[in-house]
């Protein structure tokens, strides 16, 4: 076993998931190739946005995955940057937002 | 990275035997982790890969170039002297008439700099090919004075423009060919703009030539030919026709840099997991000859800086015999990886 859980080299057997379950594998590779076609939205929008779910759900294969489709694209750092801080601005707001909850408690239990 | 040739840095990268070497052995090495490119035409049925009818003669016209981009195949810089003699460049204006070549490509370096360039231009334009091809990396025409007036030039012969412009922002393109290349460029394409080039309706072909700044390759050509074309027209009300996507091929400067930054085999191995057997078909060797400032042939420019002649009896201009050339089979290695990732990579773009 190697010494720690993730390793780049593992981004390539993604397809091998397929193997101990051939339809469900070829389903969701099918889905996840549809969903980044050209659509209402752009490929390269959606490039932008699956690089901020991926800082949002810390996936290291798709941080380096988005990161090198978005150099592809042609996407700059900058707007890749920008990117990330709408994933962190949720992310936060998301934490803060629940202080909404901690006040009403708060104040419900004092006088 | 220097800002010299490897040529003059006597980096043991300017051998080409070294390179080759490289490019055969470690993670290509005999039972290695990846297949030799014959191997991988082998195993896909597509290969070996032969010549059909030669559309495109490509005069690389010497490795002087007022630029030592980091990523340049050629080695090409200030310090680089060879240079076309007139008695080849009279050789190939013989053989554009001899044969049926509707291509003439003129590459360097930077072609504009050969003390004969418009005499040739001139000659050759006489011979009426019917795409006459110069390769500018733009900044030459803005150099220096006397390179002022060649838009005009260009325009007097009906050239085909063809320029390198690695991308429409100025810190990508300023990192990979040097401080204020960006600025320069944008003025030449003004400059040629203002002739005509570029410009619906006015029969002259402007085409910007895109090369990812960095160890990644090309995105979709169409996609990036529109975001090019949307930011420049933007930015600074440039117009251009095509923009071809062109991957970097592990060869001089570029594998210098690959090797340096660690990107070597995670470069060759996306290349390999990206190749493509419908590219094979249309890779530039099949349609193309290189020729050397010194008259020897090649089956395209990548193989001339490497030094993998034509495989053929025939491998000078003052042999030519194109019967027996285009019976040859096209010299490959790894670097050939380079030409069949994804949609593929050619002088004029993708093959796919
Ligand atoms: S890439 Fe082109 S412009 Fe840059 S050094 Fe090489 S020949 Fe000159
Ligand atoms: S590098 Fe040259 S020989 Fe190899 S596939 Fe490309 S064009 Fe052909």
């Amino acid at each position: 076993m190697n010494k720690s859980y993730y390793q780049s080299q593992d981004l390539k057997k993604f397809k091998n998931i397929s193997d101990w379950s051939p339809d469900l594998g070829k389903k969701f590779f099918d889905y996840y190739n549809s969903v980044f076609e050209e659509g209402n939205l752009s490929a390269r929008e959606k490039s932008l946005i699956a690089l901020a779910v991926a800082h949002t759900v810390q996936c290291p294969y798709c941080i380096d995955a988005y990161t090198q489709d978005g150099l592809e694209r042609g996407i700059e750092k900058g707007e890749m940057m920008e990117a990330l801080h709408v994933a962190a601005a949720i992310r936060g707001g998301a934490s803060l937002v629940h202080g909404v909850q901690m006040m009403e408690v708060y104040e419900k239990r004092t006088m | 990275m220097g800002v010299k040739s490897l040529k003059k840095r006597e980096h043991q990268l300017s051998n080409t035997a070294q390179q080759l070497e490289i490019l055969n052995s470690g993670i290509f090495a005999a039972g290695g982790e990846l297949p030799k490119f014959e191997d991988k035409l082998k195993e896909t049925q597509t290969g070996p890969i032969r010549p059909k009818k030669l559309e495109i003669l490509q005069l690389n016209l010497g490795y002087m170039c007022n630029q030592v981009c980091a990523h340049c195949h050629v080695d090409a810089g200030p310090d680089r002297k060879e240079m076309m003699s007139r008695v080849t460049l009279k050789k190939c204006l013989q053989i554009l008439q001899q044969t049926s070549v509707n291509t003439l490509d003129l590459t360097g370096g930077a072609p504009e700099m050969h003390p004969d360039f418009r005499w040739f231009v001139t000659e050759a334009s006489k011979i009426g090919v019917k795409d006459f091809i110069v390769r500018s990396n733009l900044t030459i025409l803005r150099a220096n004075k006397k390179y002022y007036d060649l838009p005009e030039f260009f325009k007097v012969h009906n050239i085909h423009v063809v320029s390198s412009l690695p991308f429409y922002k100025k810190e990508k393109t300023d990192r990979q060919r040097g401080e204020g290349v960006f600025s320069q460029s944008i003025e030449a394409l003004k400059a040629l703009n203002k002739v005509g080039y570029g410009l619906s309706g006015s029969g002259l072909q402007l085409d910007l030539v895109y090369n990812p700044a960095g160890a990644f390759l090309a995105g979709n050509q169409q996609a990036l030919e529109q975001d090019f074309k949307k930011a420049l027209k933007k930015d600074f009300d440039i117009e251009f026709n095509q923009l071809f996507t062109i991957t970097n091929l592990p060869i001089s400067r570029f594998l210098e840099y690959l090797i340096a930054s660690e990107n070597y085999e995670d470069y060759m191995q996306r290349l390999v997991e990206a190749f493509n057997p419908a590219a094979v078909a249309n890779v530039m060797c099949t349609n193309t000859l290189s020729v050397r400032w010194d008259g020897f042939l090649y089956d395209c420019d990548f193989n001339q800086m490497l030094d993998l002649k034509v495989a053929s009896p025939v491998q000078h201009l003052n042999d030519f015999d194109l019967k027996q050339l285009q019976s040859r089979a096209v010299c490959i290695s790894q670097h050939c990886y380079g030409c069949t990732a994804g949609a593929g990579s050619s002088c004029q773009g993708a093959v796919v």
